[in-house]
């Protein structure tokens, strides 16, 4: 079998060199006329962080770390010409990760299909087809537990059997690939890594549901993710797995694409079937629920692109091997995308019931900045602040909802001491009012005005009364909103108030920014006992807001000064007072 | 049948009830300022929210269809409260002009603020800057004032099936617009109002030209005439709180005549005359087989606008028939302006119509020209005519009885039946018959050409001939009736009907989009029923039974489709194609 190396710069922080390295080895493997045999791929993410540059070799599975350019021709003499294993170069990294949806991205060709079926791809297919009836799936979906992994956690054998249960002559399958929460991307990961994955739990999903279409409804701005789908599908059915009769069996099934464009609303399912029909991307009332009445009006199964890479292992495994991973009420694993300041920010896929700790500080690595976590962020824009008291919480729907927040599409933003939480929420709430559609108007004016009042607040001209009213829009929010946008969008208004009620205060009261986020609320000053006259600053400011010389000493021109904090970050004496 | 409990009082409505419906069977009112009876509910305001026992969430009622063994709670503090903060927020994004708005006093937002007994704006006020619309002088759009409630997109779309108007922007720059962002007269708008009649605020509201019938009434060198259409009498009573249905047409003479206007006229006599014009431009067709079949009825404005714009192809089977108001019209600055020796310059027009489309008809085309004046000067609707009487302190309720002017006032049961939807087919028929048989019709009610069902298909038996006819109202209707015909064109097979009348509205005029407010199809069923009934008193019910009509063709016209008929009473039509600009 032909030889993969996959390549990945894993430090945090520092410049991403895996492009450079990756030129490196492929003129090594020139130099040796290996470049038809040896596929060399440059993955997003290889499963482990902070190894420097990581290098895995398939199918010897050796996976080195903190490799230098230097060591390529070893690697490909030794390792990938020889099948021999450099100790020396072993990465040890033990991961607290446990990877189910995840399993293959990074470690196949997302292009080829015969990866995917080597990697056992298309064999829960084959099972369900041949040996299974819808029923027995629906048992097996159902003893597994897995739980709608798009943010409501809604079961997904129940929406399986829903749809099946409705009588019409059509029916149809949508994978939701309208991933639009700020900083994350584990479906645009596994589209793009693991392509097949996600085609075979819809076909599968179609299978039970009866449907013989489905649709992926995926955003415009993941173009790689919508070539890599149609590659997917294209390579399918060309081998006869899309069509007429899979595996010469009643089933037959085909797939295609529609692009979202660009509205965060349209993940909501009935604004995504509208946007699919050609309509006004609108969220419609549901009743009538989508499996009843969906897309053109038929019975439809909407799942998210997660929960779809899911369906394959867990056929081809039992319901019971998944259920024994995670929590009573939340079984299986779930994809975190960790950013913010995190030292090590990206995919963590991890067995329900982790705690927030072990993902943010062991797999993570705490912040970046050494100082210590002030809160986590988890749920996007709908979800809440969970504060550092919390980190020991294990992560499950119904823990995370106890918090104030929810476990949303796996987005989690880690927050340290110069964060803001006032600012924070007013970023989560402008992200919603921008995305909102307009049609109710709880959310269309509660939400506009929720921002104006943050915005007052961390202008330093809020009021007291604006704590109270925040609340009182939030509730009628949560109440009358049409659909999920508007009801949790007061979310992380609400949990900040919840648990940093004080440093509301500090900017309504005091007219402080804790954090020394807010520019309105806070300044620098130069110390002149500690001030040596050295200049750094006065060179270093972008405004021209430092006065004076060497001479005479310096002082900053408040007026002018826009709040960088340069001159804060070059004084080496700590001779510049922020607050 | 289904059982549930409402605020502890059980109830069993019908299957597919919601929520709102069968709370109202138990006298509780569940605010709501989007659903509208006509409409599917848009579930966009979000006042309606109401609790369900064992569900996490507050539900809509207006869209949220009751449930066997539902127990549900309508009103708590926690739900007064959030409905509360919803009205306060819209408020926060409307305008504070209430007093020098068209809908003061009218508005269900006022309403409902009122009722909340909000006295204080907790909110930043958020008014947007968006340009009003008038550019079709017959429907104003005042964006600013919307509540994106989506009944005018709904209306427009789904039950005209025009789509001039939809929503524009996201978000808190959600607008109301003709798609593209052009000006309605622009788009493809047929003015047929029926936005206005169902807007909740005054965003959409009827061009208001009471001012200009004023400055007429005012000036002494003027002789100011009036015509009243159908459906008016019917309806302009619930303006003034009395039940709709009402026949006040004799009370209605007497106020204009207190108004100022020198002669009082009526439609009907109008439609009298235009069911000799229609009737034997049929009989041309159908019996002498002159022209095409079947024959399409053209009293509507809305509809010769949507026709000319969606479906010109239909401009052979059109009747060139003017619409009854412009023959009262160009009757009066001709046949009437020479009987009473008057100057037909000095003539005013004024036409009160249930329509804000016959603001536009009023200049349409050169044939409105025909008397060599505008044959019609004014139009105003329903509404603006009750505004005029408020305005002039006259009270309606206790107004003396009066009959109308003659020569262009009298009428038949068949004119003032033209108000409902079925009616000018039903009086078409009654002369048609005449015409053929040169008999008149033992029993001349029609029954199965009226009701509100939306296509109505029958066959009417002439002797021994039978009429194969059709009757849309509502602009979505029409599609169906016209693809038959189409079909039957491109298959080469016999036409599928004779005769058609269309209406634009539904229910027809006395659902015109100038009628007063609170529209629903009981009121609609209650206003025709007042016509039928004022036909059912008629001692003469046939058009040509009319004795100012036989005067009329006598001594001026000639006879029916005649030269000077057809000068003076019939247009043409022209194929003016969508979004030309």
């Amino acid at each position: 079998m032909d030889k993969k190396v996959f390549i990945k710069d894993t430090s945090a922080g520092a410049k991403d060199q895996t492009r450079d390295f990756y030129t490196a080895f492929i003129d090594q493997l020139r130099q040796r006329k290996l470049e038809n045999s040896v596929q060399l791929i440059r993955v997003a993410d290889i499963g482990v962080y902070n190894q420097g540059i990581v290098v895995r070799i398939t199918p010897d599975d050796f996976l080195y770390g903190h490799v230098e350019p230097k060591d390529i021709p070893r690697i490909i003499d030794e390792s990938v010409v020889g099948g021999k294993r450099i100790d020396s170069l072993v990465c040890h990294h033990v991961s607290k990760q446990f990877r189910i949806v995840l399993r293959n991205c990074g470690v196949i060709d997302p292009e080829n299909i015969d990866d995917y079926i080597a990697a056992d791809g298309y064999q829960a297919l084959a099972k369900v087809l041949t040996e299974m009836t819808p029923e027995q799936v629906l048992d097996e979906m159902k003893k597994s537990g897995l739980r709608g992994r798009g943010g409501a956690g809604y079961p997904t054998w129940m929406k399986w059997k829903m749809t099946r249960q409705a009588q019409a002559d059509r029916k149809f399958m949508i994978c939701n690939g309208d991933e639009g929460d700020p900083g994350a991307y584990m479906d645009r990961s596994v589209l793009e890594g693991d392509p097949h994955s996600v085609i075979e739990g819809m076909m599968i999903a179609g299978y039970v549901i009866g449907a013989s279409l489905g649709y992926f409804y995926i955003r415009a701005e993941y173009p790689l993710a919508i070539d890599r789908i149609q590659k997917a599908i294209d390579q399918a059915r060309e081998r006869g797995l899309l069509g007429e009769k899979i595996f010469g069996t009643s089933f037959s099934f085909d797939l295609d694409i529609r692009l979202g464009a660009g509205a965060f609303v349209c993940g909501e399912e009935t604004a995504l079937i509208a946007s699919i029909e050609g309509k006004r991307g609108y969220p419609r009332p549901r009743p009538p629920f989508p499996s009843v009445k969906g897309l053109w009006e038929k019975p439809t199964c909407i799942n998210n692109v997660e929960t779809l890479a899911n369906i394959s292992a867990i056929l081809l495994r039992g319901g019971d091997w998944f259920s024994a991973i995670g929590t009573d009420t939340s079984k299986g694993t779930k994809v975190f995308a960790v950013t913010g300041k995190v030292k090590n920010s990206g995919l963590v896929e991890v067995p329900m019931g982790t705690t927030l700790s072990e993902i943010v500080m062991d797999i993570s690595g705490g912040t970046a900045s050494k100082k210590r976590v002030k809160a986590v962020q988890t749920g996007g824009p709908s979800g809440g602040m969970i504060p550092e008291d919390f980190l020991n919480t294990p992560v499950s729907y119904e823990t995370l909802q106890k918090l104030g927040s929810i476990m949303g599409s796996g987005g989690m933003i880690v927050m340290d001491e110069n964060d803001c939480m006032v600012d924070i929420a007013k970023f989560y709430l402008r992200f919603c009012v921008d995305e909102s559609c307009g049609k109710c108007a709880p959310c269309r004016i509660g939400g506009t005005q929720m921002l104006n009042m943050l915005e007052k607040i961390s202008d330093g001209t809020g009021v007291s009364d604006d704590i109270p009213r925040l609340k009182r829009v939030s509730a009628a929010m949560q109440n009358a909103s049409l659909c999920g946008l508007g009801q949790t969008a007061p979310n992380p208004v609400l949990s900040s108030l919840l648990y940093f009620e004080d440093e509301y205060r500090a900017h309504i009261v005091d007219k402080k920014c804790p954090a020394c986020r807010c520019g309105a609320l806070f300044r620098y000053a130069i110390i002149q006992d500690k001030c040596v006259n050295c200049g750094l600053c006065f060179r270093n400011c972008p405004a021209g807001a430092i006065l004076g010389d060497k001479q005479s000493g310096y002082t900053i021109d408040e007026d002018k000064c826009t709040k960088c904090g340069r001159c804060f970050e070059v004084c080496r004496l700590n001779a510049i007072f922020r607050g | 049948m289904i059982k549930a409990i409402i605020n502890e009082i059980p109830v069993e409505v019908p299957e597919g009830t919601t929520i709102l419906e069968a709370a109202r069977k138990v006298q509780i009112n569940i605010p709501t300022l989007c659903k509208h009876p006509d409409l599917t509910a848009s579930a966009a305001c979000g006042l309606c929210v109401v609790k369900v026992r064992k569900s996490r969430k507050l539900l809509r009622a207006c869209c949220t269809p009751i449930e066997e063994g539902m127990d549900i709670l309508t009103h708590d503090p926690e739900i007064v409260s959030t409905r509360r903060t919803v009205v306060e927020l819209i408020l926060s994004n409307h305008p504070d002009d209430c007093l020098t708005c068209g809908r003061n006093n009218n508005c269900e937002l006022q309403t409902v603020a009122a009722n909340f007994g909000i006295r204080t704006e907790s909110f930043h006020k958020f008014v947007r800057d968006i340009p009003k619309d008038d550019s079709t002088g017959s429907i104003m759009l005042e964006p600013s004032k919307c509540i994106k409630c989506g009944r005018c997109v709904e209306v427009c779309q789904q039950i005209q099936d025009v789509w001039a108007l939809s929503f524009l922007q996201r978000g808190f720059h959600t607008r109301i617009a003709p798609a593209g962002d052009i000006k309605l007269n622009e788009s493809p708008c047929v003015k047929c109002g029926q936005c206005s009649a169902h807007c909740p605020t005054g965003a959409i509201f009827e061009q208001d030209d009471t001012v200009k019938v004023w400055r007429a009434l005012q000036d002494p060198e003027k002789y100011c005439v009036v015509q009243i259409a159908p459906a008016v009498r019917v309806a302009i009573g619930e303006a003034f709180g009395m039940a709709p249905g009402v026949n006040l047409t004799r009370r209605l003479y007497a106020l204009l005549r207190r108004l100022g206007f020198d002669a009082v006229f009526d439609t009907n006599f109008g439609a009298d005359v235009t069911i000799m014009e229609e009737a034997s431009e049929f009989v041309e067709r159908f019996v002498h087989k002159k022209g095409k079949l079947p024959l399409i009825t053209t009293c509507c404005p809305s509809w010769v606008d949507f026709m000319e714009k969606f479906h010109p192809d239909m401009i052979p089977h059109f009747s060139s028939c003017k619409s009854p108001h412009e023959i009262v019209g160009v009757l009066s600055k001709t046949y009437y302006a020479k009987e009473k020796k008057i100057d037909p310059e000095k003539i005013v027009m004024v036409s009160i119509m249930p329509c804000t489309a016959k603001k536009y008809e009023l200049t349409r085309t050169d044939e409105m020209f025909a008397s060599g004046y505008q044959d019609v000067d004014i139009a105003i609707t329903t509404r603006e005519l009750a505004r005029m009487i408020k305005q002039a302190g006259l009270d309606f309720a206790h107004f003396p009885e009066e009959d109308a002017d003659h020569i262009l006032g009298d009428y038949t049961g068949a004119g003032v039946i033209f108000g409902a939807t079925g009616g000018v087919m039903e009086a078409a028929l009654r002369t048609a018959y005449f015409l053929v048989t040169e008999k008149n019709l033992g029993k001349v009610d029609f029954m199965n050409v009226r009701g509100l069902k939306g296509v109505k298909e029958a066959s009417i038996m002439i002797d021994s001939t039978k009429i194969n006819v059709a009757i849309a109202h509502g602009l979505a209707n029409v599609e169906y009736v016209i693809n038959r015909i189409r079909e039957a064109q491109k298959k080469g097979e016999p036409m599928p009907y004779d005769f058609i009348e269309v209406m634009a509205c539904p229910g027809g005029c006395i659902g015109g989009g100038g009628q007063p407010y609170g529209v629903t199809d009981e009121i609609r069923l209650l206003r025709s029923k007042g016509l039928y009934q004022d036909d059912q008193e008629k001692s003469l019910r046939c058009s040509h039974d009319n004795a100012f009509v036989q005067k009329l063709y006598n001594e001026f016209l000639g006879k029916p489709l005649g030269k000077r008929s057809h000068e003076l009473l019939h247009t043409e039509y022209k194929s003016r194609p969508v979004y030309s600009r």
